[in-house]
């Protein structure tokens, strides 16, 4: 892992990476105000499911529309947790049953669900949020891989329980919240999130862990596994014919990519304050595809500049033109799809070079000239 | 007599009612190379999908050193021993011909296995020794999708190699090779074929007379004769329904 650290700064994804960082954590906390900065962190943690996207449909050629799933897991796990605190029973002294959280009060509920119960622990919510999604992504993984579906067929059925489980949260009110979701969230293990300071220090966490997560996935990517990864997408039956079985590799890329989602969403929940269904549906599912397919499907850094791209335009746009947005979105992708299969990393990689040699072709020029009038100066 | 490594009995598969392969016998030996023909349609290539496990049987048995494979999942039968090259080349073409051969190297196979798994030395030398063979070391760097058709061939034969199979299936090796290329096949298959059992399927005549040990003649999923190469062109049934007047 260490030789692989040294060998990641010494060439350009290195220099990629360092150029992230910076925009993250230097150039945005300077030039924006706290307001934005926590907008822009919201961005970031939809970054996490472009960047496991980029795992699971880039690497693994498997698309799944129901991201928004696994980061719900991980946005209600830390929503619960905070909810459960902000619940204690001084400050709903005034419910008819007081120390359990309002909407439960509001639906006639007289006790904490049992679900519930092991989300007043931090430590067990924090397992919750790397293991649940772990396991979910699992059973599914392993109920549909090793039947052998894929492919659109794999889509449809993760957009199909994206959709339920969104019904599933809406209608089970008294212990979800329902449609308004899980709200007023005030502290985690006493310290107060909402202030200014605190948001600084979640962003920096959420940048922090968005890094480590491309950190960690760029090794997965330079394994054996990665390239079997790449394997499976190209030509499953040779792989398969090769001695490997096939389906424990996808359930293994689908874990992975929820395990990051998960952690996005609960880092969602953190800094925006609120976690509904909403966030969590085939709309937001879809979103999140997008951004990974902006960004360029095999890029794991251009997944983050989709993601702070698509929403910093779907902020900027549906201010002033709300209802266009989607179809302004949905002729984005089709764009990309049609004419920028690779995104913007895409872009990058066949233009750069471009850009830089006709860069230093003027600038050499430039000198050249300077160089001759010198000399005929002298 | 040498033991038999495979054993075909009483195999039958129907698609739909139509009877690809029927009520088919069939023994290979160990290290024998054995060459199938027959006329399109013969159920040939669906044989070797049945052995490797891709088509599964309607009914018979195919027994492999000890175990019946008809109720085995792909990867362990390949885990036995056995491997299958597709009539046309599959071979990962968006990865470099060493990768290729590295993926096809049999340590690292479960997930994590995979995560953990180092390009040592003996990894290297493996991989070097069977670039070597199927004519490929200068090209180890280039990714595979570059390669000329042959090429592309020479490598998946050299991904099964490198997994040392004791059953090796090969379905049409030197289709759309040029003639330097079908001897160098020829020579490697000879080559190959002393440690291991081998069943290819072929068209080319003048190929299959280069390496053939026995061959079987496949017709409409039954079999219609076998013995050496000379038996079976002097077999009246063989000229009838597949070599010709």
């Amino acid at each position: 892992m260490n030789k692989y650290l040294l060998s990641l700064f010494k060439n350009k994804s290195g220099i990629d990476l360092l150029i992230i960082s910076l925009i993250i954590f230097v150039i945005f906390p300077l030039s924006m105000d706290i307001f934005r900065l926590n907008l822009v962190g919201k961005y970031l943690t939809f970054a996490f499911t472009s960047v496991g996207l980029v795992m699971l449909w880039g690497y693994g050629g498997i698309l799944s529309l129901g991201q928004g799933i696994f980061f719900g897991i991980g946005g209600y796990c830390m929503a619960m947790f905070l909810k459960l605190e902000a619940s204690d029973s001084v400050s709903t002294a005034h419910q008819t049953t007081p120390g359990i959280p309002d909407f439960m009060d509001w639906n006639q509920l007289t006790e904490l669900p049992t679900f519930w119960m092991p989300f007043h622990s931090l430590t067990f919510t924090l397992f919750a949020i790397v293991g649940i999604p772990i396991i979910v992504a699992y059973i599914i993984g392993i109920s549909m891989f090793k039947r052998r579906v894929s492919g659109v067929y794999f889509s449809i059925i993760t957009q199909a329980i994206a959709a339920i489980v969104t019904i599933l949260v809406v209608g089970q009110q008294g212990f979800t919240g329902g449609i308004n979701g899980i709200t007023d969230l005030k502290t985690l293990h006493g310290w107060n999130i909402n202030t200014d300071s605190a948001k600084y220090i979640l962003y920096y966490i959420n940048g922090g862990l968005l890094i480590l997560t491309v950190l960690v996935c760029k090794y997965v990517a330079s394994t054996k596994l990665g390239r079997l990864l790449l394997a499976i997408r190209d030509k499953e039956d040779r792989v398969r014919f090769s001695g490997y079985d096939v389906a424990n590799f996808k359930v293994f890329a689908f874990a992975l990519s929820a395990v990051i989602s998960s952690i996005g969403g609960a880092m969602f929940t953190l800094q925006v304050g609120f976690m509904s269904p909403s966030i969590i549906g085939i709309v937001p599912s879809i979103e999140m595809v997008i951004f990974a397919a902006i960004g360029g499907r095999m890029s794991l850094i251009g997944a983050i500049y989709g993601a702070l791209l698509v929403n910093y335009g779907k902020t900027a746009f549906s201010e002033s033109f709300p209802t266009l947005w989607l179809f302004f979105m949905g002729a984005m992708f089709i764009g990309v799809v049609m004419f920028f299969p690779e995104g913007l990393s895409g872009l990058y990689v066949s233009y750069a070079p471009k850009l830089k040699s006709w860069f230093e072709k003027k600038f050499i020029k430039d000198k050249s000239l300077t160089n001759s009038s010198v000399k005929r100066a002298g | 007599m040498a033991q038999i490594l495979l054993a075909i009995e009483g195999l039958t598969v129907s698609f739909d009612g139509f009877k690809a392969v029927d009520d088919l016998n069939l023994y290979i030996e160990e290290k024998e190379l054995r060459v199938i023909i027959g006329p399109n349609g013969a159920g040939k290539t669906t044989v070797l999908d049945l052995i490797c496990g891709k088509t599964k049987a309607t009914s018979g048995s195919i027994k492999f050193k000890d175990s019946e494979l008809t109720k085995l999942p792909e990867y362990k039968l390949v885990q036995l021993g056995v491997g299958r090259k597709f009539q046309t080349p599959s071979i990962y073409e968006n990865l470099t011909v060493f990768e290729n051969l590295e993926i096809s190297y049999p340590k690292g196979r479960n997930v994590f296995g995979a995560l953990r798994f180092k390009r040592d030395d003996v990894v290297l030398n493996k991989i070097h020794e069977i670039a070597d063979m199927i004519f490929l070391t200068e090209l180890l760097e280039i990714q595979s999708g570059l390669l000329s058709h042959g090429q592309k061939q020479w490598l998946e034969i050299g991904m099964l190699l490198i997994q040392d199979p004791e059953l090796l299936m090969l379905d049409e090796p030197v289709a759309g090779m040029s003639v330097v290329e079908r001897e160098k096949t020829a020579e490697l298959l000879n080559k190959i074929a002393k440690g291991r059992s081998l069943i290819v399927i072929e068209h080319d005549m003048e190929f299959v007379k280069q390496i053939a040990h026995r061959v079987s003649v496949l017709h409409q999923g039954k079999l219609l004769a076998e013995g050496s190469m000379e038996s079976v062109q002097a077999n009246p049934k063989v000229i009838e329904v597949y070599l010709g007047h």
